[in-house]
């Protein structure tokens, strides 16, 4: 797999057009879906899913059959030309045929995140206007349920997953099978008007309506085309070519533009195959059995990694610990050449191959890493400690940076050519400048056709043709773009420099005792952070200390874990300038928490939002004051409170 | 759902008449009688001590009772071992869960199956042909039918002592649903579990009961009466070792008796929602 002197990922870039098709304005998804797979029939596997505990392969010949009935029951239930479809659950082959299905159809899909709260749902449902709703089982048929009657423009509920429906007798439900029955039969009164309906499309017309999760208000719906997502993916294989054989394991909600990207955009095209595990609970387990070539996740899936790697070394013997301790060091070393270019000296090579043997191979098949050859992170930033430590261990991340509206990505780094502070360059056909204010603008044709009935936001965001990110930026001396924050996130320290708070979040997360952290200072005399422990490996931590606990809310104020986390911190700010450094923090009593509109369902900090509801922490924190009263009530997914009372302690941090 | 689910009309599956056991001078059951028909949730309630889990144990054969019958299916069972008892049909989950902590989930609920398996020592020493066959087939079951149901795909190969109480009396109740039973008996299955795996639990249990593949008559003792009302067909109220009503939950709730012995004191069996 990997020899001595050359890492895989250190193949040449390939400049010449992928082996993929041709991308015009002519073509839509669905005639690439047709053609592909009548080209790879029934020889060659598509999808597979882990059912029963067996990986279940599914043919093109298969997919193509189950997404012609599925798109031709759409059309007797009465979709017509434009008209939405929304589609929630989890990731699995139904899902991404009801997709395909709906596109096939001459719909548009409009994805939710599975763990949408009911406002979300009626929302997006009513904003877009949505006629179907194709739910995975139970759970989403009674969300869909409890808005019906508040969505009068949806007239129909799918479901798939039989299992607790057999209570359910609203004539309004309709299984996913039945749909195909109904296809199936107007397949028979009228054969070849599948082929037609694909025909007629055109890759100008809309395919997807996308609600983007929006840190700061409701969710704007952008509109993007077939051919913004064809040609995203073209460019991105262009630069990172696949292999038919590659395999990709589907596992992040397909309402997030990256599993988009990776399951239509990329993977139609080269044809590799999509895997998808058998529960979410197993996802991690079934990433290791299927070892993918290619993968796209948020940052926080690669620090739950690095997290899993950090728990398991504390809880290793003593010669494990060693041999870990001695291969990250030659690993680290070895990136660190590598991220400066500088070459490997052939002793080096050497010593990094021990490693590999030694530790990195089993550590890599642990992780499900052991075949990937490009991992790309996006979606929110990334701290350096753990951009470090993937390389370090020989894993060729690559942070990726775009926006829904650019039907995903726009830039990303080349092969041999990383900085973990930068996002890398853009990918073909795509321009970028940057406005005198420093805002990021790029074109591409990938860039989308506007907010769905928001006129005004369009205006905002597209502007002959150039897509305003509302991201700030520049262009260092190697061409990468540096990303700041989100305009209003970047933060002025008391000595008047320009900081960006997330760096420091990311920072602190690097420990694997914290889970989260909120990092305030703008316009203040000193930086002050608010920390949300890690409730199982700081618990276990305390397990081990013999200190007693009953809720994550005790835990969280004991002050030996006060200790831990000033430690932690204290690491943090060493490398730091002496304005950013935090000076006092508190462990919050809670994790933020998406349901509480905290974090967005990518997970990325609403700090004004935070800032208003916590807004008494925060004068704490900025007074001399040594603990803070707080008195609140907490909900719960099901609708159930609690009230919480309680004193959160502050720790001021004194110069050592 | 109390009122619109009504199961039962079936023909008598399990008979106690007149059931006595005594332990010493204490009198656990003093004349119990009770009918269970085919498909129905019928549960068991009662004050602490009210000798519910004596009557489980008769059922199901680890007490044989001093005095009175015990017909199932028909068939007086009075002098048969709880493994007679498990081959006819009945099995049971543990008010303290019984599983084997060191073995895998996968394995604990296999050995819930070990009445369907016909191949003897012999072939299962060689373990070609027939009895590979044969376990490919039980795991089939198991995978389809109580893995998925139960939702435990993620935890299949953990040891069972390793993992939560919630999911530990998730392992029994597949454990026993591994023997496809006629009559399960559920002892406080709900006991010791937080709200949301209290809600999985009472799905799991109407699932079986209700479900075509299973249809399983239960028997349930049960403290939430909040659940007890809400899943059962008929509940049986004991009180030291004497029945006070048997009839369907709302006759049991309008039972002054009932309301006087046991649900008044609403501070200890208060339902959890």
């Amino acid at each position: 797999m990997r020899t001595l002197a050359k890492r895989t990922y250190m193949q040449p870039e390939d400049k010449t057009q992928p082996a993929g098709p041709r991308i015009t304005k002519d073509l839509t998804i669905p005639k690439l879906f047709f053609s592909q797979a009548k080209k790879f029939g029934k020889d060659r596997v598509a999808m597979r899913e882990k059912e029963f505990g067996i990986w279940r392969p599914i043919t093109w010949q298969h997919y193509l059959e189950n997404v012609k009935y599925f798109a031709l029951g759409l059309i007797r239930l009465g979709l017509r030309e434009g008209d939405k479809v929304a589609m929630i659950g989890d990731n699995r082959p139904e899902g991404l045929w009801s997709e395909m299905a709906t596109l096939c159809a001459r719909g548009v899909g409009v994805w939710l995140f599975q763990d949408c709260l009911i406002d979300e749902v009626r929302y997006i449902i009513d904003h877009s206007d949505s006629r179907f709703l194709v739910g995975e089982g139970q759970e989403e048929v009674d969300k869909a349920l409890s808005v019906f009657h508040e969505c009068p423009k949806l007239e129909k509920i799918i479901w798939d997953d039989p299992k607790g429906m057999r209570n359910y007798d609203q004539d309004y439900l309709i299984s996913f099978k039945e749909v195909q029955r109904l296809g199936k039969e107007l397949d028979r009164e009228k054969p070849g008007l599948f082929e037609e309906l694909i025909a007629k499309g055109h890759g100008d017309e809309v395919a997807l309506l996308f609600y983007t999760s929006g840190t700061t208000s409701l969710p704007k719906g952008a509109l993007l085309s077939h051919y913004n997502m064809l040609s995203m993916g073209k460019n991105l294989m262009t630069v990172d070519p696949c292999l038919e054989t590659d395999d990709y394991v589907s596992y992040l909600p397909f309402a997030w533009i990256g599993e988009q990207m990776m399951s239509i955009s990329c993977g139609l095209q080269i044809g590799y195959t999509i895997n998808f595990p058998e529960d979410p609970a197993t996802a991690h387990e079934n990433i290791r059995e299927i070892g993918p070539h290619v993968m796209f996740a948020p940052p926080r899936m690669y620090e739950q990694m690095t997290r899993t790697v950090q728990v398991k070394y504390l809880d290793a013997s003593w010669i494990k610990r060693n041999c870990y301790e001695l291969s990250t060091k030659i690993g680290y070393h070895a990136a660190d050449l590598k991220f400066n270019k500088k070459p490997v000296p052939w002793y080096w090579t050497l010593m990094e191959w021990l490693a590999f043997i030694i530790v990195q191979k089993k550590l890599k098949d642990h992780l499900g890493l052991s075949r990937v050859r490009n991992a790309y992170t996006g979606g929110a930033a990334m701290g350096p400690d753990h951009f470090r430590f993937f390389h370090s261990i020989g894993v060729n991340l690559k942070q990726i940076y775009g926006q829904t509206e650019i039907a995903g990505i726009s830039f990303v780094h080349r092969n041999g050519d990383i900085k973990f502070d930068t996002v890398g360059i853009p990918i073909t056909e795509t321009e970028v400048k940057i406005a005198e204010d420093g805002e990021i603008l790029t074109r591409s044709p990938s860039v989308f056709l506007g907010y769905y009935k928001n006129p005004e936001a369009t205006e905002k965001a597209l502007k002959d043709g150039w897509l305003h990110s509302d991201d700030k930026g520049f262009i260092d001396e190697d061409g990468h773009l540096v990303v700041f924050d989100r305009s209003k996130d970047v933060m002025t320290l008391r000595d008047g420099r320009l900081f960006s708070p997330q760096y420091l979040e990311t920072r602190l997360k690097f420990s694997p005792y914290l889970k989260d952290s909120w990092v305030i200072g703008d316009g203040r005399e000193y930086v002050v952070a608010v920390v949300c422990i890690d409730y199982s490996v700081a618990g276990k931590w305390a397990d081990e200390k013999k200190i007693t606990y009953t809720s994550y809310t005790e835990l969280s104020q004991k002050q030996e874990i006060y200790n831990l986390v000033e430690k932690q911190i204290r690491q943090a700010n060493r490398d730091l300038p002496e304005a950013a450094r935090v000076h006092r923090f508190l462990n919050l009593y809670k994790e933020f928490d998406p349901d509480d509109d905290e974090l967005t369902r990518t997970r990325k900090l609403r700090r004004t939002f935070v800032t208003k509801r916590y807004e008494e922490i925060v004068n704490a924190l900025y007074s001399d004051k040594e603990y803070v009263h707080i008195d609140t009530t907490i909900r719960y997914e099901d609708g159930r409170e609690s009230q919480i009372k309680t004193d959160l302690y502050i720790r001021t941090i004194e110069d050592s | 759902m109390a009122e619109t689910k009504r199961n039962g009309d079936g023909d008598t599956l399990l008979e106690l008449t007149d059931i006595h056991m005594s332990f010493g001078k204490v009198k656990a059951l003093n004349g119990v009688s009770l009918k269970v028909r085919k498909g129905e949730i019928h549960s068991v309630i009662g004050p602490n001590g009210a000798g519910k889990t004596v009557m489980m144990n008769c059922v199901n054969g680890l007490y044989h009772p001093q005095r009175g019958d015990i017909f199932f299916k028909g068939r007086r069972i009075n002098r048969l071992r709880p493994y007679g008892r498990a081959r006819m049909g009945i099995s049971r989950t543990f008010q303290k869960v019984e599983v084997f902590g060191g073995m895998t989930v996968l394995d604990n609920i296999r050995l819930g199956r070990h009445i369907h398996f016909k191949s003897g020592i012999l072939n299962g020493a060689i373990y070609k042909g027939k009895t590979a066959r044969e376990e490919i087939e039980h795991r089939a079951f198991i995978e389809q039918e109580i893995i998925d149901l139960l939702e435990i795909e993620h935890i299949r190969h953990k040891p069972v002592g390793m993992l939560p109480y919630g999911l530990q009396k998730r392992v029994e109740l597949g454990r026993a649903l591994a023997l496809e039973p006629d009559l399960l008996i559920l002892d406080e299955p709900l006991a010791g579990l937080n709200l949301e795996e209290v809600e999985d639990m009472a799905r799991f249990i109407l699932d079986v009961n209700e479900e075509k593949r299973w249809q399983v008559t239960c028997l349930l003792v049960e403290h939430d009466m909040g659940v007890v009302m809400d899943l059962s067909d008929r509940v049986f109220v004991l009180n030291f070792g004497n029945m006070i009503i048997d009839g369907t939950p709302r006759e049991v709730q309008n039972n002054p008796e009932v309301i006087n012995a046991y649900l008044g004191q609403e501070d200890l069996y208060a339902t959890r929602r």
